[in-house]
């Protein structure tokens, strides 16, 4: 495997490889010192043509304790904020001999040109509403480390599903694992056909949670535009936002996932976010274990 | 100056006759239709085996030329038409500035005239600007020769102004010609809306965007008791509604192009910008419909929609892209796909590809003694692989790059000269 563009084109045999290969790097991620060689030498850019905190920095944590030499790229600032386009971008840092390029763009389907035009590899960190390869696989590492498997799990996925490129790469990963996936968001943030991915389609969120296993929220995208999406926020809350009573309806131990950044009181109940069931902030940290574990499988000489 | 094409498959569904014989051309004109051609002091071109039709013509294209002359100049837009097997071609007004004025009508035929002989009849712009806000000069513009008028790309929303430039352009027998787009619709659209744009986290536009716009201009062309032609009809609910407007007897006459008929939205997965198209390429129910709509009669004409863009305007993020692809060097093979697969006839194929004589009221369409010849040679089974940069145009923005085909133009006579023959 060369480039991680997402996961409609991973077998279920690659994404346990990830999974498990994650593993001893959490266990690097407890020690003292967390840091190993194993990419010394290695350069990365990250290149983030979209705000990011969560993400990039993830990534940055994961190159920089695997020693890879790592540059950080924003659009404010580069060149193409001066009128380059980003196929002369990308073949000036492909000049460079970087080894590998992640990339955060809002436009689908940027990384899959990236690697027409460069020789390093691409590592897509969210393409438009397209694909989140590593969000997803962090989260299914979430999910395995928490309940042990995916055989038969129900997880009900909330909230704007067409601008959501998590929505996507879950839906395929969860699909191959065996999970099922139920979801639910207001029609206008249901994409047409949304079915054949093979998810069931609820029309309000307590159909979709009911005995669900897992309860994972979806960010309200305000930069959108948010006046055709939906009313005002007291109106998507009152019938969207996972509350403690809504909660209940999944099975007991269900866990609340959110992949951040999360809007309080919109989307997902303070009382939710802070609770017992939530593992929020265990994602971000396993997000580290499965970047590492990317870079390392794509980068590291594991051939194959 | 005698040129005599031998012993060819003369297909010339106007007349009404397919059979073979020899075409004997003096001076540009056809003089004789026999089986024994004295060929003394001819240029011979042998078609044994081959198929002889009237010059093909493409009534949607786009030169780019005055303007943007990097990606199509005129001359180049029909050195590509010839190796098409295209004679005539109708070009849109979105030029710089926009044909909405006599000047540049005057300028076109200027720099065609210059050209290899394949004939361009402009289409003028129906609104100044092509704003879609007041009426452009459309009698000086029929007056200057524009054939028709088009607000293409940019369609008129406003159905008042719609009306007005219809009436209008009636006094001067001006037909306008319906790019059928809502744009509310498809404003931040990167293609069709459907499964697809669902998988690749695209927005789409949807079906209803061309449909709506199709049946808003078919009632005014009904009410009006005018004529009005629909360009690049895309998709199953056009079709339909075109139908139940011609079976009414509005006048209403439809072209497709080659892509809708071979492509769906599905060739979007490998983020080609080469693949982002207005209209976009629909569903398989959609391809399906059209085809069917080719045979039933209800579509017209293939024209191409010949739409070049330079490749370091292709090649960017997917949502930069401009909308559009060439058209006129794979057309007659993509089409033909339909006659191997037994989808129409020869003759149909023929027809569809020179109802722009009728639907512009061009003179020709048929080989006959008398007529100035205009005439496309083709060889239905040559199998071949597209190579974009073989192409005679300027720009290479193709799908089909590396398409295995079958059929090629074998040559372009236009006004009795071989303008074009092909290397095999």
């Amino acid at each position: 495997m060369k480039h991680l563009l997402g996961i409609e084109n991973l077998n279920k045999d690659q994404i346990m490889n990830i999974l498990e290969t994650a593993v001893s790097f959490a266990e690097i991620n407890q020690r003292q010192i967390k840091k190993v060689p194993t990419l010394k030498g290695k350069t990365i850019i990250n290149f983030f043509a979209e705000p990011s905190t969560r993400t990039r920095t993830s990534f940055e944590v994961a190159e920089k304790r695997l020693s890879a030499d790592t540059y950080n790229i924003a659009v404010s600032g580069s060149a193409i904020q001066k009128g380059e386009t980003l196929a002369d971008t990308a073949l000036n840092l492909q000049a460079m001999g970087p080894d590998a390029m992640v990339i955060r763009h809002s436009v689908s389907g940027t990384p899959q040109l990236l690697t027409e035009i460069m020789d390093c590899s691409i590592i897509n960190a969210g393409d438009g509403f397209h694909e989140h390869p590593t969000q997803a696989l962090l989260d299914a590492y979430t999910i395995w480390q928490r309940k042990g498997g995916f055989e038969g799990l129900k997880v009900a996925l909330l909230g704007d599903i067409y601008h959501s490129r998590v929505a996507r790469s879950n839906i395929y990963l969860l699909n191959k694992m065996g999970a099922h996936v139920s979801i639910s968001g207001p029609g206008t943030m249901l994409p047409k056909e949304v079915e054949k991915m093979g998810v069931t389609v609820e029309k309000l969120p307590k159909y979709a949670v009911q005995d669900a296993d897992i309860v994972m929220m979806l960010r309200v995208q305000n930069e959108r535009a948010s006046n055709l999406l939906y009313p005002d926020v007291r109106e998507y809350s009152r019938y969207f936002m996972l509350t403690p009573e809504l909660l209940k309806l999944a099975k007991k131990d269900a866990l609340v996932m959110h992949p951040g950044p999360a809007n309080r009181g919109v989307e997902i109940d303070d009382v939710v976010m802070d609770g017992e069931q939530s593992v929020i902030l265990e994602q971000v940290s396993n997000g580290v274990n499965v970047r590492m574990a990317v870079l390392y499988l794509l980068l590291g000489g594991a051939d194959k | 100056m005698k040129l005599v094409v031998k012993n060819g498959t003369v297909v010339n569904p106007l007349v009404g006759k397919t059979e073979k014989t020899s075409i004997v051309i003096e001076n540009g004109v056809v003089t004789e239709i026999t089986k024994n051609p004295d060929t003394k002091d001819a240029e011979v071109f042998d078609a044994d085996g081959l198929f002889v039709a009237p010059g093909f013509i493409d009534i949607h294209v786009h030169f780019r030329d005055p303007g943007f002359e990097y990606k199509e100049d005129i001359i180049s837009g029909l050195e590509a038409a010839a190796a098409g097997g295209f004679t005539s071609v109708c070009t849109m007004p979105n030029t710089k500035p926009a044909a909405d004025n006599v000047e540049t009508i005057r300028y076109m035929y200027e720099r065609a005239s210059k050209g290899n002989g394949v004939k361009l009849y402009p289409i003028a712009a129906a609104t100044k600007g092509l704003k879609g806000e007041s009426l452009a000069p459309i009698g000086e513009l029929a007056e200057g020769g524009a054939i028709a008028i088009s607000d293409d790309g940019r369609p008129i929303q406003n159905t008042d102004l719609l009306k007005r430039v219809m009436e209008y352009a009636s006094t001067f027998d001006m037909m306008y010609v319906s790019h059928s787009e809502d744009l509310y619709l498809s404003e931040t659209a990167q293609m069709n809306e459907g499964y697809y744009s669902t998988v690749y986290g695209m927005t789409g536009c949807p079906v209803v965007g061309e449909a709506s716009q199709i049946a808003r201009d078919c009632m005014m062309a009904e009410y009006l008791k005018l004529p009005i032609h629909i360009a690049h009809v895309s998709a199953a609910l056009s079709v339909d509604i075109i139908k139940f407007f011609k079976e009414r007897g509005a006048k209403i006459t439809a072209e497709t192009a080659p892509h809708y008929i071979t492509l769906t939205d599905e060739a979007l997965g490998g983020f080609d910008t080469n693949t982002k198209i207005n209209p976009p390429l629909r569903s398989e129910a959609d391809r399906l419909a059209v085809i069917k709509a080719l045979k039933e009669g209800i579509i017209d004409a293939i024209a191409t929609d010949h739409a070049p863009h330079h490749q370091r305007e292709k090649e960017v993020e997917f949502n930069n892209a401009p909308s559009g692809i060439v058209g006129l060097e794979t057309a007659l093979p993509l089409v033909l796909k339909l006659y191997h697969d037994k989808e129409l006839t020869i003759e149909k194929i023929v027809e569809l590809f020179t109802a722009g004589y009728k639907i512009m009221g061009i003179k020709g369409g048929k080989i006959e003694v008398g007529a100035p010849a205009d005439i496309t040679v083709f060889d239905p089974d040559y199998q071949w692989t597209v190579d974009k940069n073989m192409f005679k145009s300027k720009s290479h923005n193709t799908p089909f790059h590396g398409f295995h085909v079958k059929g090629a133009v074998t040559a372009t006579i236009a006004n009795g000269k071989i303008i074009y023959s092909r290397d095999f």
